[in-house]
């Protein structure tokens, strides 16, 4: 295996085991979804964006929305991991007076952009925010995180529209295809395919990856970083609750935590698939 | 009061003037920028301009995007569109973060005429003011609207400065305008009855209290340019000098500029009150002037809705 995407597996396995104790502590919050996302993210805030922990408004940093804010579980658990505070506030998630909101929440905790949790905002957001980038000077780019469900908002189609009508090349979406939602599948709730050609229709430059692939992530996101003249969406296709083998394409831990004994379990599972990784990075 | 301004003009005409002034300025649009007159700015700063369609969300996402890189976004559409359209964009979005947006609307309330009753917004203050961090303004004439525009660019957080369609009369000198955010202006002394009032309702007001002059009841009025924060010691204060308190605004009686003075009014110095507004209803077709009479908020209908006060009011 290339050492740096061993490296990145390593760091995204232990940010799993981060999920379960975070959600499993707060008896609350979203493994799922985390999951399905964490080997993107890790991708992102590991290998791709130029970041500051120390200076979280530095100018010279990469943005990052997640606009699929449930996931919030993967959001602190890469940023306590990068830095941007400490590990063991993972352990405050959800609970009161902490700075790790239920959806993030920029003034409560450094590193998160832009306040999210009602789906279907992100998008417009990011692409605002990759805009006044680009009329500032700054080379600097703008990833958004958008889940599958969310794609039933309607304003995500309106930032998809404007995006690929402005051209807007500094702006990476990436979507979380886990065919899942809360109340079921999402080809039957309401089915949104072909979701790649669709993207395409509107402008925008899609890849379609294996989402928990590292090659392939990293190889797009390269791809984005070197596309000119349109923005890009990476369509990745993702298990929901990856990793962890009874949440894996279980809607039950769309936002449920684990218990005592099934966060056993899946911590065994994960230092298992740690192990060998040849341990935590 | 013989000369009329139109308010939107002169947002047109300080957006543009700001964004000479200052190269963080933008502005965004929902394919309205011929009728908000921000197609002013656009013409000089195209580069700066971004005109989200027909789609407010994704305008008032945009803009929050846009303050987020150091930006101070002008969000600009009809009332109706800017508020109830996107609200949850306004309170998610903006508010939740104190997103550096001002959300400038013009063709508030049944002055719009003619388009009807889709069109004429008559519950977005209440929208507006019930939101944390949001702040409103509402001004009465075209040089308190330049002076709370130009305000609003120069403070962080979201703003919500309501415009109208029609023009209003001139009200105060364009280079001697009283604007301070925050606190209501006296334009007439009187004792009897006091009329606290926003937008197109302050030159009604105004109409009403020479009506009333001419029956010998004096009424002071209260120009609240600002709803939110509310100036309740100037509200207080009309109270208690003129013991009844008239609110008068071209928006639902409910959640508006006289739900805030009530609010105030209760819990620091109850007087009897008369709320002049629309009454659970929406607006129709016709000329302005037909529906400000048909709503009874014209100034013959203030002085009547004064002289009802009154008789509540203890001697």
């Amino acid at each position: 295996m290339d050492p740096e995407i061993r490296r990145l597996k390593q760091i995204a396995y232990a940010i799993r085991k981060d999920i379960l104790v975070m959600t499993h502590a707060a008896q609350s919050g979203h493994p799922g979804g985390s999951l399905s996302a964490i080997d993107l993210m890790t991708c992102l805030y590991f290998h791709d964006m130029a970041l500051n922990p120390k200076d979280p408004q530095w100018e010279g940093r990469d943005r990052f929305i997640l606009s699929k804010g449930h996931a919030s579980p993967a959001l602190y658990g890469v940023l306590a991991r990068v830095g941007y505070f400490p590990h063991e506030e993972l352990l405050t998630f959800r609970k009161f007076n902490s700075r790790l909101q239920g959806h993030p929440e920029r003034k409560f905790l450094p590193g998160v952009e832009i306040s999210t949790g009602s789906l279907g905002q992100g998008l417009s957001v990011a692409h605002g925010m990759a805009l006044g980038l680009k009329l500032a000077g700054s080379p600097q780019r703008v990833y958004c995180l958008v889940g599958d469900g969310e794609l039933q908002e309607g304003q995500t189609w309106e930032a998809i529209m404007a995006a690929g009508h402005r051209k807007t090349d500094n702006l990476c979406a990436i979507l979380d295809h886990n065919h899942l939602q809360i109340d079921g599948i999402v080809e039957e709730i309401k089915n949104e395919e072909p979701v790649p050609e669709k993207f395409e229709a509107f402008g925008w430059a899609v890849h379609h990856i294996d989402g928990h692939d590292y090659d392939a992530i990293l190889t797009a996101l390269e791809a984005a970083r070197n596309t000119k003249g349109q923005p890009t969406f990476i369509v990745a296709e993702t298990v929901k609750g990856k990793g962890v083998s009874f949440m894996e394409n279980n809607v039950d831990f769309h936002g449920k935590a684990a218990n005592d004994e099934e966060l056993k379990i899946g911590l065994a599972e994960l230092d298992l698939a740690l192990a060998q990784l040849g341990g935590e990075a | 009061m013989s000369e009329k301004k139109a308010l939107r003009d002169a947002y047109g005409k300080t957006l543009l003037a700001l964004g000479k002034e200052n190269d963080k300025v933008v502005a965004l649009d929902a394919d309205l920028s011929g009728s908000t007159r921000s197609n002013w700015f656009a013409e000089a700063f195209p580069h700066r301009f971004f005109n989200a369609g027909v789609a407010e969300a994704d305008m008032i996402g945009t803009a929050v995007g846009l303050s987020t890189a150091g930006f101070i976004p002008f969000a600009s559409t009809f009332a109706v569109f800017g508020t109830g359209r996107c609200y949850d964009q306004i309170r998610q979005s903006v508010c939740l973060s104190e997103a550096n947006v001002k959300i400038v609307v013009t063709h508030a309330g049944v002055t719009v005429g003619e388009d009807g009753g889709s069109h004429q917004m008559l519950e977005d203050i209440s929208l507006m003011r019930g939101l944390p961090h949001m702040r409103v303004i509402v001004p009465c004439d075209y040089a308190e609207t330049v002076a709370a525009v130009r305000y609003v660019a120069g403070q962080e957080g979201p703003f919500y400065v309501r415009l109208s369609r029609e023009k209003f009369p001139v009200l105060y000198a364009d280079d001697a305008c009283p604007f301070a955010f925050g606190k209501a202006h006296t334009l007439r002394q009187g004792k009897d009855v006091g009329i606290a009032a926003c937008g197109i309702m302050v030159s009604q007001a105004l109409e009403a209290a020479e009506l009333l002059a001419k029956e010998g009841i004096e009424a002071e009025v209260l120009n609240v340019s600002t709803i939110k924060p509310l100036d309740e010691d100037a509200v207080e204060a009309l109270a208690r000098k003129t013991g009844a308190v008239l609110t008068a605004e071209e928006h639902s009686v409910y959640g508006g500029l006289g739900s805030a003075v009530c609010e105030t009014l209760a819990e620091r110095f109850p007087v009897p009150v008369r709320r002049v507004g629309v009454k659970e209803a929406f607006g129709f077709s016709g000329k302005p002037g037909e529906l400000l009479k048909h709503f009874r908020l014209d100034p013959a209908s203030l002085a009547e809705d004064a002289k009802a006060l009154l008789k509540r009011k203890a001697r």
